[in-house]
């Protein structure tokens, strides 16, 4: 039997990495929100690696602080070791990557959505949604609670009909033994959602002291001071914990080919697709037999505790088979094992039939987002759960949506992916899906998206003060380095001496100097400082834009294309089936995707450059046909 | 609405005297004003105005005497700034002042885009919006017939092994970036400057064999084959007669390499070793098979003449049997005799290849001679504009572009510039061959990336 339990203005369901970036972007744009979890001990729960960040997804967290989220303040808060990685390989693919104390982690964050104004946060099992003419109005919990909301976002995870694999062994579940959810996913598939079977999978955790580290590589943080949050003051440099390197040998590797037979990767027991950038161990021998040894990265998995999290071991072998495995690698040969590794399936909605805003276009009001879309990782997760959020509040307002196009950032990228293409795997970001990513860079995450964190009451009013004095000082310095001429006395030809750069032979601008490729903007500070002493985030931005300026020219270029298909709107209900001149293929997939723009119908696989002509056309006279 | 720069060709190809290639888009007076060399500068000419004058190449040279139309926006046909530059009619001709055009930053235009920004622009009345999207689809689709033809040959063969190269280079470079630690040797700046170097010899090799553009600037190299007295001297004269020949006597030479040019339906033919047909010797038996099938071989397209009049004899086999690999045309002539040939026999040796009878004296069966011929290349749909022609122009124009960017990127690994913009100057440089082959950006570079290396968490 069935009660009311209250009227929100927009009700987050689940409380990953994903739901907790959603309702607290909804709640502090001001909109009552409920946030409801299956467990509450379980609020941003890492189940898999205890690390945020790295190449590309570390550009996300960069993107989400700027946006007004939690995700980089919270590692901020919670990190035990942060290294900058990629820093010889370019301003574009620099990225910060923490290790977390996983269980601080998760603490902290439930600490922040407890003390958020607007948000309340409540344990509880959604079975159902309630729908009334295709508009989603609420939800019904297992124990019988109906919320009205105005609007729905399903941040589920893996939960979705959620099953656990290790060896033989199979059983229902949700990730680390929580409870699945079985009948939402049921009532996503009665009102006509198209679900797919992803799977993917987690090393076991061994015991810190049973480790002989002696016998591995250490891996340190960096010894200077690192954040994600544009926001964090307070950094600590001299507390981290190493990590440690080792590898499996061609006794790990007989082992899981005897083992193969038990596997349930290969013995046919997983039909979920699981990821290829992120494969098991046994799929890794199998795939790539000539590799003599693969990389475990040891990570303890937080301060307080004495689990490590055995990386690169990722398996659904039996539990025996795990032991015997672990025990032949360097370093863990009396290891104790205290959680065997598993694979997990569960099921995720097909994200093409989401709008770019995340709202399905099946349902008004609801809106899906994280490991349920069909991505794989926390960041990606906290990507979508930000503007699911956002566009679940703005809906609510009343205001126009929020959309980040390819060029703005990561999630635009991510989303732009998975409304317009699908994806046949669990989606991970790589930076090489950014097309436009000399600008997406790490560094520069503020200057994309600050001013529209504010715009929708994200961003303070300080944090935007702030972000404008450094705008205008890093314009400023420019200006100054290009007004400024240098002659060539003699601690600047020593300077030059010194970098292995070409001697001057007349009076040269900064500008040009500092493009040199051995010139740094140190060594200008060193022979023409500024009257002010120049911050160091506005020295890296003056510097990355002038050294890089071509290349980002060049890319602001293609951008310029880009918004040009951009800008020409499709109308949103368009029946593709009845424009003469497309091709089949394309009005089948035109009609699956309903693209938002003619940029976006160019994305899709099967439509080519001659059935965007003819939509072009075609776009011409229906609005033509309007304005008449 | 605000476009680049397009030109094209507007007259049909290789027909009639003169030929006008037109040129659109905000940038088409001064591109063209560029390259030509007048009483006034076209920037200052009156619009809708017609001015001789001559073109001239990059080192100064003229080379074509023109009339050029000025026609400035909106009064045009696609309400941009339009230029025509009218020229020699001649294929040769109309292929350099088209590529002179190109050369100033101008785009070749897609397929029906004249009339589609014609449309745009609102110069085309909406009612007449189904048939442009006739046209564009149209068009198009006969583009890419012959774009297909062309590219399952050598060309793309060869783009294709040089896009494989580039891709493995940047899977490897991108799993260096996306996966940092792993046990990925890094990409080192001698590698990425071989590579790159490596790819850049090899479009400028296809760039100059392209810039001969064969087939365009000398014509299908034609061989005529067949026994004594088939009639292969008056099948030539009469395709001579039939299509207004052009005859070049090249000095200095004797009289066995004169090469005679025929013009059928767009499809320019070079006949060469003419002479040889009029001997009348068994080439095959002169020279033997093997050889006989490498000469033959050079030949763009070869036309095995047999005689309707006589039994099939057994030259006439050895000839079947060696051009049956090759593009070739089976003409059976003198169909104006009572018939001893056996058809059966005849169709059977001849397989896949396209089996014609004609009677050069009754002046019976040339026009379809000609309609197999110009199907055999344009794979039947495509009538007097010369697509073939036109594509060249655009792949060339592509692989101009891919050898600038490779060269930006080895310049960039030069200049000590991280690996990030160096990989963006590669990508693109595979992109752009990529178009040449049609291929469209897709997801091979993250299925290359799992596929070559080993990754995981």
């Amino acid at each position: 039997m069935g009660y009311q339990a209250g009227t929100f203005d927009v009700i987050v369901v689940g409380a990953g990495h994903a739901g907790v970036e959603a309702a607290l972007a909804a709640a502090r744009m001001g909109c009552s929100t409920l946030l409801l979890t299956i467990n509450l001990d379980m609020i941003a729960y890492m189940p898999c690696n205890p690390s945020i960040g790295g190449p590309a997804k570390g550009h996300v967290v960069r993107e989400i602080d700027a946006l007004g989220g939690e995700m980089g303040k919270n590692i901020d808060k919670t990190y035990i070791q942060m290294r900058m990685l990629n820093t010889g390989k370019g301003p574009a693919v620099r990225a910060l990557r923490a290790q977390a104390d996983k269980f601080l982690y998760q603490h902290t964050m439930k600490q922040t959505v407890e003390n958020t104004e607007n948000l309340t946060l409540r344990q509880g099992m959604v079975e159902r949604l309630i729908v009334e003419d295709g508009v989603c109005k609420g939800v019904i919990t297992k124990t019988g609670a109906e919320y009205a909301a105005k609007a729905v976002v399903l941040t589920t995870g893996t939960y979705l009909r959620g099953k656990i694999i290790i060896g033989e062994l199979q059983y229902e579940s949700g990730p680390n033994n929580m409870q699945p959810s079985i009948g939402l996913s049921d009532h996503l598939r009665e009102l006509g959602f198209e679900l797919v079977r992803f799977k993917t999978g987690t090393p076991p955790r061994v015991h810190n002291s049973s480790i002989d580290y002696s016998k591995t590589e250490i891996q340190p943080g960096d010894d200077v001071s690192r954040a994600f949050s544009y926001e964090t003051t307070e950094f600590r440099v001299e507390d981290q914990l190493p990590c440690w390197l080792t590898y499996t040998n061609e006794r790990t590797h007989e082992i899981i080919n005897n083992n193969l037979y038990r596997a349930p990767m290969f013995s046919g027991a997983i039909e979920g697709t699981g990821p290829r950038y992120c494969p098991s161990i046994e799929d890794k021998i199998v795939r790539f037999s000539d590799k003599p040894r693969h990389q475990i990265f040891l990570e303890p998995e937080g301060r307080n505790t004495e689990e490590v999290y055995v990386q690169g071991l990722s398996t659904s072998m039996p539990e025996e088979v795990q032991l015997e495995i672990l025990k032949t690698i360097s370093g863990l040969e009396n290891v104790k094992m205290m959680r065997p590794g598993y694979a997990i399936e569960y099921d995720a909605i097909v994200p093409s039939q989401l709008w770019p805003t995340l709202e399905t276009k099946r349902l008004k009001n609801l809106y899906t987002a994280g490991q349920l879309n069909g991505t794989s990782g926390y960041e990606e997760a906290a990507g979508q759960g930000i503007m699911a959020g956002i566009n679940a509040a703005l809906k609510v307002q009343g205001k126009e949506p929020l959309i980040l196009d390819r060029s703005q950032a990561y999630i635009g990228v991510m989303i732009d992916d998975l409304v317009t293409k699908g994806t046949s795997e669990p989606y991970r970001l790589l930076t090489s899906r950014a097309e436009y990513r000399l600008l997406l860079r790490h560094d520069n995450a503020d200057m994309r998206l600050t001013e529209i964190g504010y715009k929708i009451g994200l961003i303070s009013e300080e944090r935007y003060q702030r972000f404008l004095k450094k705008k205008e000082a890093i314009e400023a310095e420019k200006e100054r380095l290009r007004t400024t001429k240098i002659g060539p006395q003699p601690e600047v030809q020593q300077m030059l001496r010194e970098v292995g750069s070409k001697e001057l032979d007349n009076a040269i601008d900064l500008y040009s100097l500092l493009k040199r490729p051995e010139v740094t903007y140190k060594h200008i500070a060193q022979i023409a400082p500024a009257e002010m002493e120049i911050p160091a985030d506005v020295a890296e931005q003056v510097e990355i834009q002038i050294k890089y300026e071509g290349y980002i020219r060049k890319q602001l270029q293609d951008v310029d294309r880009l918004k040009k298909m951009e800008k020409k709107r499709l109308p949103e209900n368009l029946d593709y089936m009845n424009i003469q001149g497309l091709a089949m293929e394309a009005r089948q997939k035109l009609n699956k995707v309903k693209p938002l723009s003619i940029g976006q119908a160019s994305r899709i696989s099967g439509v080519t450059p001659a059935d965007i002509s003819v939509l072009l056309v075609y776009l011409e006279s229906y609005n033509r046909k309007v304005a008449n | 609405m605000d476009f680049d720069t397009i030109a094209a060709v507007a007259t049909p190809l290789g027909e009639g005297g003169i030929a006008i290639i037109r040129v659109s888009g905000s940038d088409a007076i001064a591109a063209v004003d560029k390259i030509f060399k007048g009483r006034q500068k076209l920037s200052t000419v009156d619009s809708h105005t017609i001015n001789y004058g001559h073109l001239i190449d990059e080192n100064g040279e003229t080379l074509e005497e023109v009339m050029v139309s000025v026609m400035r926006a909106p009064r045009t046909f696609t309400r941009e700034d339009v230029v025509e530059v009218n020229c020699h009619g001649g294929i040769v001709s109309v292929k350099r002042v088209l590529d002179l055009v190109l050369a100033q930053g101008v785009r070749m235009a897609e397929p029906g885009e004249f009339t589609k920004r014609a449309f745009l622009n609102g110069r085309i009345d909406l009612s007449q919006a189904e048939a442009v999207i006739d046209l564009i689809r149209a068009k198009t689709d006969r583009a890419m017939k012959v774009a297909l033809n062309q590219v399952q040959g050598k060309l793309s063969k060869l783009i294709g092994k040089l896009r494989q190269q580039l891709l493995e280079l940047m899977a490897h470079i991108e799993v260096t970036i996306d996966y940092p630690e792993h046990d990925v040797d890094e990409v080192t700046r001698t590698l990425l400057s071989e590579k790159s170097r490596w790819v850049q010899g090899e479009i400028e090799k296809l760039l100059s064999t392209a810039k001969q553009g064969k087939i365009l600037r000398e014509g299908l190299a034609t061989v005529i084959v067949g026994r004594p007295n088939v009639g292969k001297s008056s099948l030539l004269n009469s395709l001579l007669q039939e299509v207004k020949a052009i005859v070049t006597d090249v000095p200095g030479t004797t009289r066995d390499i004169i090469e005679e040019y025929v013009n059928v339906r767009g499809v320019p033919l070079r006949l060469v070793d003419t002479a040889g047909i009029r001997e009348t010797e068994d080439i095959v038996e002169r020279i033997g098979v093997e050889k006989s099938r490498e000469m033959l071989g050079k030949a763009d397209l070869v036309l095995l003449v047999l005689n309707f009049g006589e039994e099939l004899e057994d030259e006439d086999r050895n000839l079947l049997a060696v051009v049956k690999p090759m593009n070739a045309i089976v003409i059976v002539n003198k169909t104006d005799l009572p018939q001893k040939i056996d058809m059966e026999e005849v169709r059977r040796l001849a397989g896949d290849l396209p089996l014609v009878t004609i009677s050069v004296k009754e002046e019976e069966g040339i026009e379809q001679l000609e309609e197999v011929i110009a199907s055999l290349f344009f794979s039947g749909s495509v009538q007097s504009d010369d697509l073939t022609y036109v594509s060249n122009s655009r792949h060339i124009q592509l692989l101009q572009e891919a050898y600038r960017t490779i060269g930006e990127a080895i310049e960039a690994v030069e200049n000590g510039l991280p690996v990030d913009m160096v990989a963006f100057d590669i990508r693109r440089t595979w992109e752009l061959l990529g178009e040449v082959v049609g291929d469209a950006v897709s997801d091979d570079l993250i299925d290359q990336i799992f596929s070559q290396f080993c990754l995981g968490k």
